[in-house]
């Protein structure tokens, strides 16, 4: 039986070593297969559902745990895990080991990865020591370490194959996000947005690791990979110097601008799509402008990394809303007309609609009522503030002005949203939302740009709107309209990736630990299980052997757990409202496991 | 923590001559522009009856939710990283402290860089060891002090000079 099932995998293996002429035509086929998980968001589109419904909201409440496993690393573990044919790849947080199981042999360890980074990286990773996962291409698994360094590692065996250095972690860049493969080539972004990083994507070559292109967030238009005719923004082209022009002096050359989210890709556009972080410093006193292209929506061709289009979201940031969310791209129909969308939900609170193939914006609203600091964009294409935000007096920290603490702003610097990706069912047209629900003070003061030290310039206090006790929620969003189709409260940020399935059923994770189940039309809880540590990892579902699987990492961590895990605290604010305050650590504690839930048998 | 740490002090209180671990006394004996000194005449805090903080607490509170919390933890309550100030305060003095955020140290795995080049923390030293200290006497609570006193006009003048006018 043993020997039967080795020469499986071993075919299975040798089918996807042999490739097509690009890698992502592989990818694009092997997503399509629903018993595998190849792309971290699943497909390049994003969506992060599955078409598996052995597991429907019938039956969801007799789900079981089917076995678990130890990464043997504490602190935050974020994204999840990779399933092609019978093996599964799990990442941890620093030290970034890799894992490869072999689903057939009872998730035997074949190989494992643990890279020597030093240690003084740790420092310099601005949110906890997260990764956010592994990519697959070319018979290759990508890993973009702490320490910027890019490796490629034999899927079969565990060897790297090529390794290359991304950036400078003396200076403060670090890595945090899963590589993008497309075509022949790997995408990775970069971290460093609070320590002054002048933030990039940068495309290597699949088989050599040799860099092919590089496109900064911001900076002369030959860095930023800018046409000056052929680049708009709402449809014009945006000229020469677009960004070092809204930026005095060389203020751009320590601008952030990082680029540490989810990429997506169109390949019928020949487009890929990503957000850039907050403009650095925090205090929006020391960068007089718009600080372009920050806090950005980029589509640019992965060839040669031209941009095609852009979209500033939030001009001259005041509250740290970095635009790095996911981009889910969807084909959906708006007043009668298909349209190639893309949906962003964006820190700032706003949800935006967009085609993406020109870039022109369609929705773009609030999708927590709470959201204060905007009263939404200029929709007027005739203004000459089309697209922009329009700033609240009240809660503009820029108006405030250094020393000053400004109160009362909802969304928190966490964002209605962080990371935590969203998911999208094209059988209810619906997008799942993991959002935070916390309002914050913030205290810009003048910093000094040192290399490789932090790069902050404000103080911030969060806690739950006033009033309120919950700082979370999972809704559901129709991305056309822009309305919340339903809402459930969560006492904590929902700070997991979302899955939606066939079957009907939504998944997520809670920072108490919960791997909760509900109905996709109506929201209604159907399952939980409390895993052994909070859930800020993306839930993930796969079939082997005929069974539908769900999986998740648990381990508390990151920008949530550092403020939530101590308890998110100001007595004044919220009155009352004693639940919301309690502290995370009344509830999990560190540690990283893996749990994978199936049905009875 | 804090209940455990008020025994011992009592403790000391009782028995004086236990000198090893002599309970850090951070009153506040004499003021200069706005800044405290103990009676060693290290920098200390000053909290009123109203629960206002000198200035000095009150910044040190903002640096170090600027530039020390991601591995201290917030209101120096500690992380996996790195251990909570409010405790090493306890025993840690001025000259010591200073020592180690100015040039750092390691322990294997755990990393305290050396950040006397920063001026975020170089030229905010004492704010920091004021306000760590204040919370290991557990003179401040978690969270910004909600009252302050006023920046002082000399502090004004050598925090320009320190931030080289940037």
């Amino acid at each position: 039986m043993r020997k039967v099932l080795s020469a499986t995998c071993l075919g299975a293996m040798a089918a996807f070593a042999v490739g097509g002429a690009y890698a992502n035509e592989d990818l694009i086929k092997m997503s399509q297969n629903p018993k595998d998980w190849v792309q971290p968001a699943g497909d390049y589109a994003n969506t992060r559902y599955s078409k598996l419904n052995q597991i429907t909201a019938a039956n969801v409440g007799k789900l079981q745990v089917a076995w678990t496993f130890s990464t043997g690393v504490l602190r935050g573990h974020e994204g999840g895990p990779l399933i092609i044919g019978n093996i599964m790849y799990v990442h941890t947080p620093f030290p970034n080991k890799v894992y490869a199981l072999d689903l057939s042999q009872e998730n035997k360890i074949v190989w494992k990865y643990e890279p020597k980074q030093d240690p003084n990286v740790i420092p310099v990773m601005c949110c906890d020591t997260v990764n956010r996962g592994v990519a697959y291409g070319d018979g290759k698994i990508f890993l973009h370490q702490a320490d910027t360094t890019l490796v490629a590692l034999d899927a079969k065996t565990g060897q790297v194959v090529w390794s290359t250095k991304n950036g400078d972690p003396g200076k403060g860049a670090t890595g945090t996000s899963a590589p993008l493969v497309v075509k022949d080539k790997v995408l990775i972004g970069i971290s460093g947005g609070e320590f002054g990083v002048q933030c990039h994507v940068t495309a290597y070559d699949l088989k050599s690791g040799k860099q092919v292109w590089r496109a900064f967030s911001e900076g002369p238009d030959d860095q930023i990979l800018f046409d000056p005719e052929k680049t708009t923004e709402h449809g014009k082209p945006v000229g020469k110097d677009s960004s070092v022009k809204t930026w005095q002096g060389d203020q751009w050359k320590i601008g952030g601008g990082c680029t540490w989210g989810w990429m997506s890709y169109d390949p019928s556009l020949n487009l890929v799509y990503y957000g850039s972080g907050n403009p650095s410093t925090w205090n929006p006193k020391q960068r007089p402008g718009d600080n372009k292209w920050s806090m950005t929506v980029f589509a640019r061709n992965p060839d040669d990394g031209k941009a095609k289009w852009v979209y500033q979201m939030t001009p001259h940031d005041e509250w740290d809303y970095d635009g790095v969310n996911e981009m889910i791209l969807s084909d959906q129909q708006v007043n009668g007309q298909e349209r190639k969308l893309l949906t962003h939900f964006d820190r700032n609170g706003l949800a935006y609609t967009m085609d993406r193939a020109t870039g022109e914006l369609l929705v773009a609203e609030k999708y927590d009522p709470k959201v204060n600091w905007t009263t939404g964009v200029d929709m007027n294409k005739s203004s000459p503030t089309y697209g922009r935000p329009k700033v609240v007096d009240q809660y503009s920290t820029e108006k405030g002005g250094e020393d000053k603490n400004t109160k009362g702003i909802c969304p928190a610097a966490l964002g209605t949203k962080d990371e935590q990706p969203a998911a999208y069912s094209p059988d209810t047209q619906l997008f799942y939302v993991p959002t935070n629900h916390v309002c914050m003070d913030y205290e810009p003061f003048k910093v000094s740009y040192t290399a490789g030290q932090p790069y902050v310039g404000a103080t911030l206090s969060m806690y739950p709107p006033q009033g309120e006790s919950h700082m979370g929620n999972f809704i559901a969003w129709d991305g056309k309209t822009g309305k919340i189709v339903w809402s459930n409260k969560e006492q904590f940020s929902v700070w997991s990736g979302a899955l939606a399935t066939a079957g009907g059923v939504v998944f997520y994770g809670t920072l108490e630990g919960y791997l909760k189940a509900v109905d996709a039309k109506t929201g209604k809880e159907l399952y939980k299980f409390k895993t052994p540590s909070g859930i800020i990892g993306n839930v993930t579902t796969y079939e082997q052997g005929g069974r539908q699987y769900v999986a998740v990492l648990s381990g508390v961590g990151g920008w949530a757990g550092i403020g939530l895990a101590a308890g998110l605290t100001d007595p004044t604010a919220g009155l009352g409202a004693v639940g919301g305050y309690a502290a995370l650590s009344n509830y999990t504690a560190l540690g990283g496991t893996l749990t994978v839930f199936a049905l009875p048998q | 923590m804090r209940k455990i740490w008020l025994i011992a002090a009592t403790v000391m209180f009782v028995a004086p001559g236990t000198t090893a671990f002599a309970a850090d006394d951070a009153t506040a004996v004499k003021s200069e522009d706005g800044k405290y000194y103990d009676k060693d005449g290290n920098p200390t805090y000053k909290v009123g009856a109203d629960g206002t903080v000198d200035w000095y607490t009150y910044s040190g509170y903002r640096r170090y939710h600027s530039e020390c919390h991601v591995c201290h933890g917030p209101d120096g309550m500690g992380s996996t990283y790195a251990p909570a100030l409010q405790d090493s305060l306890k025993t840690m003095n001025y000259g010591d402290f200073v020592g180690v955020v100015a040039s750092g140290r390691k322990n294997g795995n755990s990393v305290m860089p050396a950040l006397g080049d920063n001026p975020n923390v170089a030229c905010y030293m004492d704010d920091l060891y004021v306000y760590l200290r204040a919370r290991a006497h557990d003179a401040v609570g978690r969270v910004r002090p909600a009252k302050k006193e006023d920046k002082p006009d000399a502090y004004t003048e050598t925090e320009k000079s320190c931030m080289g006018g940037k």
